[in-house]
């Protein structure tokens, strides 16, 4: 028989887990589970500095390694700071485990201090939440939060715990076994054969990968589906990494700022294949003109996904490996040659134009000299805005996980605090974080978080003093009113930085940018390095917000 | 949303009956209405009763049929408090017995 009090079983039934580190902040109603944390030998608590840092920490655990995170939020004004990290985990489909600290049961539902009905708040941000009735109930819900949140397509789960279950102590006599994720389903052969045939008669096929793609351990098949069939394949946002941008078939992301070719090519597709993608609007642009002419093989995990967007010709509800495993054998070799010099034709007449390239005081030249310091098994994670699209664009990524991005919610914020969970989860990996002034200012309390764990984190700063993806939409689309984007006092991150501890590197301030940058990426440990933009540096192509995916805007020279 | 059937406002648009069986517990009328409204996916009628041992309860809505109502039971199969969902015609009894009780 083992007794123990709720706050001390959840600890354990973490360990069990496999938890390793929880990032997060105490407060009065989760300090039951406080003091049970600090007795574990197993778990190392990373004090994060806003309850959304903790929340982004565990973020770029569970993103760079794929494995179930967790972190921890006080009632009340923890557990809204902790929302904004769960809806991003949400439309991002990361597994992550938020649990919250509550008022007690007889004080639920009387306006007590600290109390907000985080249970009504979280339902529709995450998978599924629980509210905790009983310590006896926490041997069934902790281990079903962690089945829930990595089964199927993987999502956020909060567990809200009210102080009083956590005093209250309960015997047993078996562990439960931990959670994990259910086996993926079943899924149609019938429907697998008929994506076989279809893309076997295809004239001008096109494989769109998205994050599925990743998450799903499936890049190397989707690399081999193209490369039997020698089909050209566009990646989303969420997706990069499926495969490297310099295999000959990689056509680079789709959407709003890819390449023109790429949109282009999808115009022509007859046969669009999208495994573990959703159809999102920066995507496709205006729908009903996306792939007009295309059948849609459509392969997701998540079952409402299909016909939701678009309708599926062939749509497969499953695990996007397993089918691909399935679908591979069946899968004709074929020459193609016609479409294949048409997508060339386009490449060579539409190229992805990344001006000043060879220049490290340019965006461009920036993300590619960073990306010729660091090794291959560097993680870049990134915040929102021009610098984020620059990366998308211009950074090599070549592995599933090596990169980090808030695809769906676009979370400014999102950058250092996930960085920083890579590196704790990935000891020994340098983690690149590319952020902008506007969005490093919304978690920038988690430069000490960094200072602190000695994290091995280079936050590159692209400073324009301004909010330069919306500069750059009021300038495009808003006749040059410029308003409420551009900063009126110039921050120093450097004297910021190094109030928190950390140290510094100012490539405005060096006659030699390209030498400093790599010796601040060379240094162990956690580094700003700040790097001014010029505030009218656009990214370009781009598809006004709405449009259809042919009609991009772009740099001058290539404007078409 | 409107919490009880509108028999009077009828819309042109032919209607569906949903059954679902759910966990009973205090949350888990929030999670289904908050899908539909989230979706802005009007529910005409609703009904909920527990059911056996009270473990479970019974959900049954009346909803319009618009092009997203397939969307929409993908959408409550997802909630893990939904244990089945089941689809019947508008004629179905539940409603139209109810009728009586919703005169002005
Ligand atoms: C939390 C949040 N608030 C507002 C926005 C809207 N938004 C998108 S990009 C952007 C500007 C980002 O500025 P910065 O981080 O400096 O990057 P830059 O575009 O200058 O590279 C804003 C305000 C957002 N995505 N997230």
């Amino acid at each position: 028989m083992t007794t123990l009090t709720g706050a001390q079983l959840i600890v354990r039934l973490l360990e069990r887990q496999g938890i390793r580190i929880v990032a997060g902040i105490p407060g009065g109603a989760n300090l039951p589970l406080y003091d049970a944390l600090g007795q574990s030998d197993r778990i190392r608590h990373v004090l994060a500095r806003h309850e959304q840092g903790a929340g982004f920490i565990a973020q770029g655990m569970a993103r760079a390694t794929g494995t179930t995170a967790v972190f921890l939020a006080t009632s009340g004004p923890g557990a809204t700071n902790a929302l904004t990290a769960l809806a991003d985990a949400k439309l991002d489909s990361v597994p992550i485990i938020c649990i919250t600290g509550q008022v007690p049961r007889a004080m639920i539902g009387t306006d007590a201090f600290q109390e907000v009905d985080t249970y009504g708040m979280s339902i529709p941000l995450t998978k599924h939440n629980f509210l905790v009735r009983s310590a006896a109930d926490l041997l069934k819900i902790i281990p079903e939060a962690f089945r829930i949140a990595a089964s199927g397509r993987p999502g956020p789960v909060l567990v809200d715990v009210p102080k009083d279950v956590q005093c209250e102590t309960v015997s047993f006599e078996t562990w439960p076994e931990p959670g994990s994720a259910d086996h993926p389903p079943e899924f149609d052969a019938a429907a697998v054969a008929r994506a076989a045939e279809c893309i076997n008669r295809a004239e001008r096929p096109v494989l769109y990968l998205g994050g599925g793609v990743v998450y799903g351990g499936a890049s190397d098949h989707a690399v081999r589906l193209a490369e039997t069939a020698l089909i050209p394949t566009t990646m989303t946002l969420m997706g990069l990494g499926a495969m490297p941008p310099d295999h000959p078939l990689s056509m680079g992301m789709l959407g709003m700022h890819a390449a023109r070719f790429t949109n282009l090519a999808l115009e022509e597709c007859d046969v669009l294949i999208a495994a573990g993608a959703r159809f999102d609007d920066r995507a496709t642009g205006k729908v009903a003109e996306f792939c007009p002419n295309a059948k849609i093989v459509h392969i997701d995990i998540d079952h409402s996904e299909l016909d939701k967007i678009k309708a599926a010709h062939v749509g497969i509800v499953g695990d996007v490996r397993a089918v691909l495993e399935q679908l591979l054998p069946q899968i004709r070799r074929e020459p193609r040659p016609a479409w294949l010099e048409r997508v060339e034709a386009l490449r060579r007449t539409y190229p992805m134009d990344m001006p000043g390239i060879g220049d490290v005081r340019t965006p461009y030249g920036l993300i590619a000299e960073t990306a010729r310091c660091v090794d291959g098994a560097a993680i870049i994670a990134t915040d929102v805005g021009q610098h984020q699209m620059w990366a998308a664009q211009a950074y090599p990524v070549r592995r599933p996980r090596q990169w980090l991005t808030s695809g769906g919610l676009g979370t400014m914020g999102f950058g250092l605090p996930a960085a920083i969970g890579a590196a704790l989860a990935c000891p020994g990996r340098a983690i690149v974080c590319f952020s902008g002034d506007g969005s490093l200012l919304m978690n920038i309390q988690e430069l000490v978080t960094a200072v602190e764990e000695n994290a091995h984190v280079k936050v590159i700063v692209m400073n324009n003093n301004s909010l330069g993806l919306v500069h750059q939409q009021q300038d495009l689309f808003y006749g040059k009113r410029i308003f409420a984007s551009d900063y009126r006092v110039a921050v120093d991150f450097c004297a910021v930085a190094r109030g928190f501890g950390m140290r510094t590197a100012d490539l405005g301030a060096t006659d030699d940018p390209a030498g400093l940058l790599a010796e601040a990426l060379a240094a162990p440990g956690p580094c700003l390095i700040h790097a001014p933009i010029d505030v009218n540096e656009k990214v370009y192509p781009m598809v006004p917000p709405g449009a259809a995916n042919r009609d991009m805007v772009a740099h001058k020279a290539v404007a078409g | 949303m409107s919490i009880a059937t509108d028999s009077a406002a009828v819309s042109a648009l032919p209607r569906t009956v949903l059954e679902l069986t759910v966990n009973n517990h205090p949350g888990v009328m929030s999670h289904v209405c908050g899908l539909f409204a989230r979706r802005a996916y009007n529910v005409e009628g609703i009904l909920c009763m527990p059911i056996g041992d009270g473990t479970c309860s019974r959900i049954w809505l009346l909803v319009n049929e618009d092009a997203r109502l397939d969307q929409m039971i993908k959408q409550t199969g997802k909630l893990h408090d939904v244990r089945t969902v089941r689809r019947h015609p508008a004629t179905h009894d539940v409603f139209v017995q109810l009728e009586a009780f919703f005169r002005e």
